[in-house]
């Protein structure tokens, strides 16, 4: 689970917020708050289906589904 | 001369079962609408808003997401005469009292007399309004009676003259909303004739596919207005559901046999990148005849990932289109010929930053590949001037200016910057571009909004955000444009002065910019760069020169 989690933090700073090294908190909100905008979710998600081996749907792309770090590793675990 | 309301009929009496518009939702089933179902909805919104008593010419906000209470609200204010304005929706990210203060700065200006919005939004809307302001009701979706047909002689939308405003077209924030562009009916149709006429419409066997919002005049006028007024069938998918799922266009466009669609620069790298093989197995897209790019800057590299993604699915080359265009000519300026791909101009990229020209490159110069964005269409008489006025040379930069049978009314309440858009009858468009053999190539802009996937952004509005960051004080931040290859759009720059020395602490504002300007504008922020006092360049009136500060931003993140 932590490993998850470290590995989405790197790509989030990184590649969709363009900041390597931030720092995010595992339960800061991060669709709701705007800080993932809806056109960089789809990136998440084809790094979530390629990292992982794990499918996430268009439709569960919302802040219901999953909105930190640790929803959406949870979510990648109950899958695997 | 013709009106909507006279067209409508002609279709409701002569094909009511013809198909208009085929909606198509994320998880239902795909809904078709023809004529009749259409104008039948349209009509219990007319009815009602003859029963608020809203005149003949009054403006009515449509707050409404993607599906048949948007479409008859809209419609059915045609029907009743009065004028519509469709306002983007709060999404996810945005700040619902930043929301409120965006609609009320559009109610200040253009004074609307009724809003329509769905029950669950009602406080929203109510909230941001005040006493004494121009609305009078707040109307709410499922207070509308049942469809029903619509009497159109009797209907206020019979009496209108072609020269009467019909609709309202904004864009987003502060700026955008109190500059709402007037159209009449006669610059619409005369637009959708000249410009049909240039894409080659053929109303029996084209089908248009569109997942553009309907605030923008993309998504309104090329794909809303164009397919309803002229008999087109319309497969409209909502724009949420594409951002997710891109690849429904490709699935809606081999499902229909779409012939017809107009994209922003930035969707076709987006599609390129993202869709994947097994999202459109067995999709067939050789019946898309023109994809236009259009409302952003062109680019031939988008074009070419794009085609690289798709050509295997039947993907013609010389379907991909571009125009330039705006909503002050209602919607198109110049449309590239369709016989062909666009024209590509290899050009000397020192002598067109130094020397303002549009020269092949010479020996071992740097080269800028420039895509055309095609010739004036038919009602459109389109120069490039220099500072001066005069016309310039061919392959020589200046700006662009247009005159046209389809130009505004006005902007809307504002004749104050209405006469200033004029010069000589010619409306100044602030875009730089050059003519090279008769064909308009687009290159750059005087003025300093900033396009962000096709939506406009006025920098002032960011600006006056950041301001309001503390740690931030007023005039010492600036922001601008800068075109990132990646994802094929421009992308907003925040600069802001700060005495913090610390490290952790300039990242906390960097932060807090963000989070700000992201959750109270229409873009995502991400570059956001924290420097020390006096960096900033300023104008000799103490503005902050975007155009400087942006070549010094570049300069250092270079090194």
């Amino acid at each position: 689970m932590t490993e998850i989690i470290s590995t989405l933090k790197e790509f989030i700073a990184d590649e969709i917020l363009k900041q390597a090294g931030r720092a995010i908190a595992a339960d800061e909100a991060l669709i709701s708050s705007g800080l993932i905008d809806s056109f960089s979710l789809m990136d998440l998600a084809l790094f979530v289906e390629d990292t992982f081996d794990v499918r996430i749907e268009d439709t569960e792309l919302n802040a219901d589904t999953f909105d930190s770090l640790e929803e959406l590793a949870e979510l990648i675990q109950s899958r695997q | 001369m013709t009106t909507f309301s006279n067209i409508l009929q002609q279709f409701y009496i002569e094909s009511p079962e013809r198909v208009s518009v085929i909606l198509q939702y994320p998880t239902q089933d795909d809904e078709s609408l023809s004529y009749k179902a259409l104008l039948d909805g349209a009509n219990a919104y007319a009815q009602t808003y003859a029963q608020k008593g809203i005149g003949q010419g009054e403006v009515v906000v449509l707050i409404l997401q993607h599906g048949k209470d948007l479409l008859y609200a809209f419609w059915g204010a045609i029907l009743h005469g009065a004028i519509p304005s469709i306002m983007p929706f709060l999404t996810e990210k945005l700040s619902p009292e930043r929301y409120r203060a965006d609609l009320a700065s559009l109610v200040s200006v253009t004074k609307p007399v009724a809003i329509v919005t769905y029950p669950e939004f009602e406080d929203n809307v109510r909230d941001a309004l005040q006493d004494g302001d121009s609305v009078r009701d707040v109307i709410v979706s499922d207070q509308v009676g049942d469809a029903s047909r619509p009497d159109f002689n009797l209907l206020g939308g019979a009496r209108h003259l072609a020269e009467d405003v019909v609709l309202l077209q904004h864009s987003s924030g502060t700026t955008g909303l109190q500059k709402g562009v007037a159209l009449s009916h006669q610059a619409v149709l005369n637009q959708l004739e000249a410009y049909g006429d240039s894409i080659q419409v053929d109303t029996e066997k084209d089908v248009i596919v569109s997942w553009l919002p309907l605030y923008h005049d993309m998504g309104l006028i090329a794909s809303f207005l164009l397919p309803i007024l002229s008999g087109i069938p319309l497969v409209l998918i909502s724009p949420f559901d594409w951002v997710r799922a891109p690849y429904k266009l490709m699935q809606s466009v081999s499902k229909y046999k779409g012939t017809l669609t107009w994209l922003p620069n930035f969707a076709y790298v987006f599609c390129a990148r993202k869709i994947r093989g097994r999202h459109i197995e067995g999709v067939d897209l050789s019946s898309w005849r023109v994809i236009i790019n259009c409302s952003e800057p062109v680019r031939w590299e988008s074009h070419q990932a794009f085609y690289e993604a798709f050509k295997d699915y039947g993907l013609k080359l010389e379907a991909l289109q571009t125009s330039y265009a705006m909503a002050e000519n209602t919607f198109s300026v110049t449309q590239s010929d369709l016989c062909c791909p666009p024209a590509v101009d290899e050009i000397d990229a020192e002598l067109f930053v130094k020397e303002r020209l549009a020269q092949p490159p010479t020996n071992g110069a740097t080269a800028m590949t420039m895509m055309s964005s095609g010739k004036p269409i038919s009602n459109t008489s389109v120069r490039v001037l220099d500072v001066d006025g005069n016309d310039v040379p061919e392959r020589v930069i200046g700006e662009i200016a247009l005159q046209s049978n389809c130009m505004l009314n006005g902007y809307f309440n504002r004749p104050d910057i209405t006469e200033k858009a004029f010069k000589d009858g010619w409306y100044i468009t602030g875009d730089y571009g050059y003519y090279a053999d008769g064909e308009l190539y687009v290159s750059g802009r005087k003025k300093e909004m900033i396009i962000v996937g096709g939506k406009n952004i006025y920098p002032q509005d960011i600006e006056t955000l950041v301001y309001e960051v503390p740690g931030v004080h007023a005039g010492r931040a600036v922001a601008f444009g800068i075109y990132d290859e990646r994802s094929g759009t421009e992308e907003v720059v925040v600069v802001a002065e700060s005495e913090l020395t610390d490290e952790a602490a300039q990242f906390k504002l960097a932060d807090d910019v963000r989070k700000h300007v992201t959750i109270n504008s229409a873009v995502a922020l991400r570059y956001v760069k924290i420097v020390p006092a006096k960096w900033i360049i300023k104008t000799s009136s103490g503005k902050a020169a975007r155009t400087g500060n942006k070549e010094k931003y570049l300069e250092e993140i270079a090194i």
